[in-house]
């Protein structure tokens, strides 16, 4: 199916939800509300004519540095694709920018779990209903969200964790390995033979 | 007999009582291939609760591409799977140029298509040898590595590189193949299929490496779905999805060639998924070097970049602007488009999808890498649950995960 009838399907059966579509090099986004997002999803993968049994990839947008300011604060966007039929789409969900949250689609695709957990470490965005709810790729102990356009691309500071390895490490160099106490033979040429 | 042998012999084992415990494999077990760590939860030998734990390579590529123009980033792209650098950077290439509506000349299609399925071949072998010494068979891990050398050779015949390419461009590639090349490759060629038959011989009946692998991992068709499986993993248990037959990029239109296909989803399949890919791959090669066609390797719209018979020209007009010995790219040009963008393309773990929105400047707005091992690691849990922890090693080795690629 185009993907411009697709979105067509999503208008009629969500009408209140879909905000705009937009094409761009033959590839169609759709802006929905983020309210009913799982079931926009959902309807999306058991429906016969579009079957879009395959979650490709799913991430958060920070929209702060932005030309155009009606966008809303962040984004997360969802692609799809069906396998059998070979067509795809774009969701784009929008997401409020004091606490920004989300209805999780793990109960839907169970690979989302990371991609969720990812986008939740790296972005801040956090996801209703997910299992495990953690970061993944940075220390627990992290301060602030990467990706967010008001993080800086060099941190000012040190990761306390790493802070606290080098201290222990100085620490137990007091204890340290002292050459002097564990002599070792020196590897060398080998003494020549007297003849 | 010393006193604590007699006591462990005479220990009696509890009936009904299970032996609970937890062990942390990683991150520098060798079996993981990097630095993943996975936190199990046993029961004597069988997993209950298996969570692995990713990040230790995490150099935030996403964010720093955000700060590099196009071409800058590409070379980001090379760190990602860094058994098979060149069919990262040709997927980084394609969703540029579809992003800002660059055209690509019909060699420089061909000559990518060809890199990609060497790089297929490079990675499927290093899989191989890396998945046949886990289970157990050390024999065919230097078999496969003198093939991947001669691979790992033609690569550095054709760039100079052996193991971080950057070959390919953002609207072509960056030199010609010279004779040297075809004819080495076509001699390589000659020979693999004749070498698949050698690991074949050695594994493929093997009865050690069948108690290993069929009917271990199992997962279905609908499983590796929900789980977002791709590639080889996917195709094992079934699935009929690969990218370069769905969304033709490139010279995979001009040749033909087969999707293999399993059914079991169990190792394998996979295992056996992998082998028949490779055959196809010479297959694709073969016939993209019988069909080379001639002309320029670079398009004339393809921003950021010098080419070295270019070079000279621009780097006077550049002098005499900047002063000497600096080359300007062209950063302020108003060429760039904005939209939004999804390309993937079917690197050898699974699908890897860039996705990019452009606000017109000469910089990403936003770049996510859909990296395929990321989401394999996470599948793993849901794989190796109620397995012995021996077949963990074997599941790991069958997904084919590099840890580059999922933690960007």
């Amino acid at each position: 199916m185009e993907p411009m009838a697709i979105a067509d399907c999503l208008r009629a059966q969500f009408p209140g939800e879909i905000l705009h579509t937009q094409t761009f090099q033959g590839q169609t986004a759709v802006l929905i509300r983020p309210g009913r997002v799982v079931e926009i999803l959902r309807w999306l993968r058991d429906t016969p004519d579009l079957r879009m049994n395959h979650l490709r990839s799913l991430c958060g947008v920070d929209n702060a540095r932005r030309k155009d300011t009606s966008v809303s604060p962040f984004e997360v966007v969802y692609h799809l694709t069906s396998i059998p039929l070979r067509h795809e789409i774009r969701i784009r969900a929008q997401v409020a920018g004091e606490d920004p949250c989300i209805d999780s689609v793990v109960g839907l695709w169970t690979g989302a779990n990371w991609l969720e957990r990812e986008t939740y470490d790296l972005m801040g965005i956090r996801f209703n209903g997910h299992p495990d709810l953690r970061r993944i790729l940075l220390p627990e102990d992290w301060q602030g969200h990467p990706l967010r356009k008001e993080y800086p691309l060099k941190g000012r500071e040190e990761w306390a964790g790493m802070t606290e390895l080098l201290d222990r490490v100085k620490e137990l160099d007091r204890f340290g390995f002292d050459p002097a106490a564990h002599p070792r033979p020196q590897v060398g040429p080998k003494p020549e033979k007297q003849p | 007999m010393t006193a604590s042998i007699k006591q462990t012999l005479e220990c009696p084992v509890a009936e009904g009582e299970g032996e609970h415990y937890s062990l942390r494999m990683g991150p520098q077990h060798p079996a993981t291939h990097g630095v993943l760590r996975v936190d199990l939860e046993l029961d004597g030998e069988t997993i209950i609760e298996c969570t692995p734990q990713v990040g230790y390579l995490h150099r935030g590529f996403e964010k720093l591409a955000e700060n590099r123009t196009y071409s800058q980033a590409l070379i980001l792209t090379d760190r990602l799977d860094y058994i098979a650098a060149m069919a990262n950077n040709v997927g980084y290439c394609l969703a540029v140029e579809r992003l800002l509506a660059i055209s690509v000349p019909r060699r420089a299609q061909y000559i990518r298509t060809i890199v990609c399925e060497m790089s297929r071949l490079a990675s499927h072998l290093l899989w191989l040898a890396t998945h046949a010494l886990d289970i157990g068979a050390m024999t065919v891990f230097l078999y496969c590595f003198r093939e991947r050398e001669i691979l790992l050779d033609l690569f550095e015949e054709l760039c100079g590189a052996r193991l971080t390419f950057s070959y390919p461009r953002i609207g072509g590639v960056r030199q010609d193949v010279t004779t040297a090349f075809v004819d080495e490759l076509q001699r390589f060629l000659y020979i693999f299929p004749s070498k698949i038959a050698e690991y074949e011989t050695l594994i493929d009946t093997n009865r050690i490496w069948l108690k290993r692998t069929v009917g271990v991992g199992v997962v279905s068709g609908e499983e590796a779905l929900s789980l977002g499986l791709t590639g080889a993993c996917l195709r094992a248990s079934g699935v009929d999805y690969d990218l370069r037959k769905h969304q033709p990029y490139d010279a995979y239109d001009q040749v033909e060639f087969e999707v293999p296909l399993g059914s079991d989803g169990d190792i394998y399949a996979r295992y056996r998924c992998r082998m028949e890919e490779m055959h196809q791959s010479v297959r694709i090669i073969q016939q993209c070097l019988d069909q080379l066609p001639p002309g320029p390797i670079i398009g004339p719209d393809a921003p950021d970049l010098l080419m070295p018979n270019k070079a000279s020209a621009r780097m006077e007009a550049d002098s005499s602007r900047y002063g000497t010995g600096l080359i300007r790219l062209i950063r302020d040009r108003n060429c760039y488009l904005e939209g939004e963008i999804y390309v993937a393309t079917e690197v050898p773990k699974g699908e890897l999808g860039f996705y990019f929105i452009s606000d017109g400047s000469s910089r990403p707005y936003r770049m996510h890498i859909r990296s395929p091992s990321f989401i394999h690691i996470g599948a793993l849990a849901a794989i190796a649950k109620g397995e012995m922890v021996a077949d963990l090693i074997a599941n790991i080795g069958s997904l084919d995960v590099v840890l580059g690629e999922s933690d960007r």
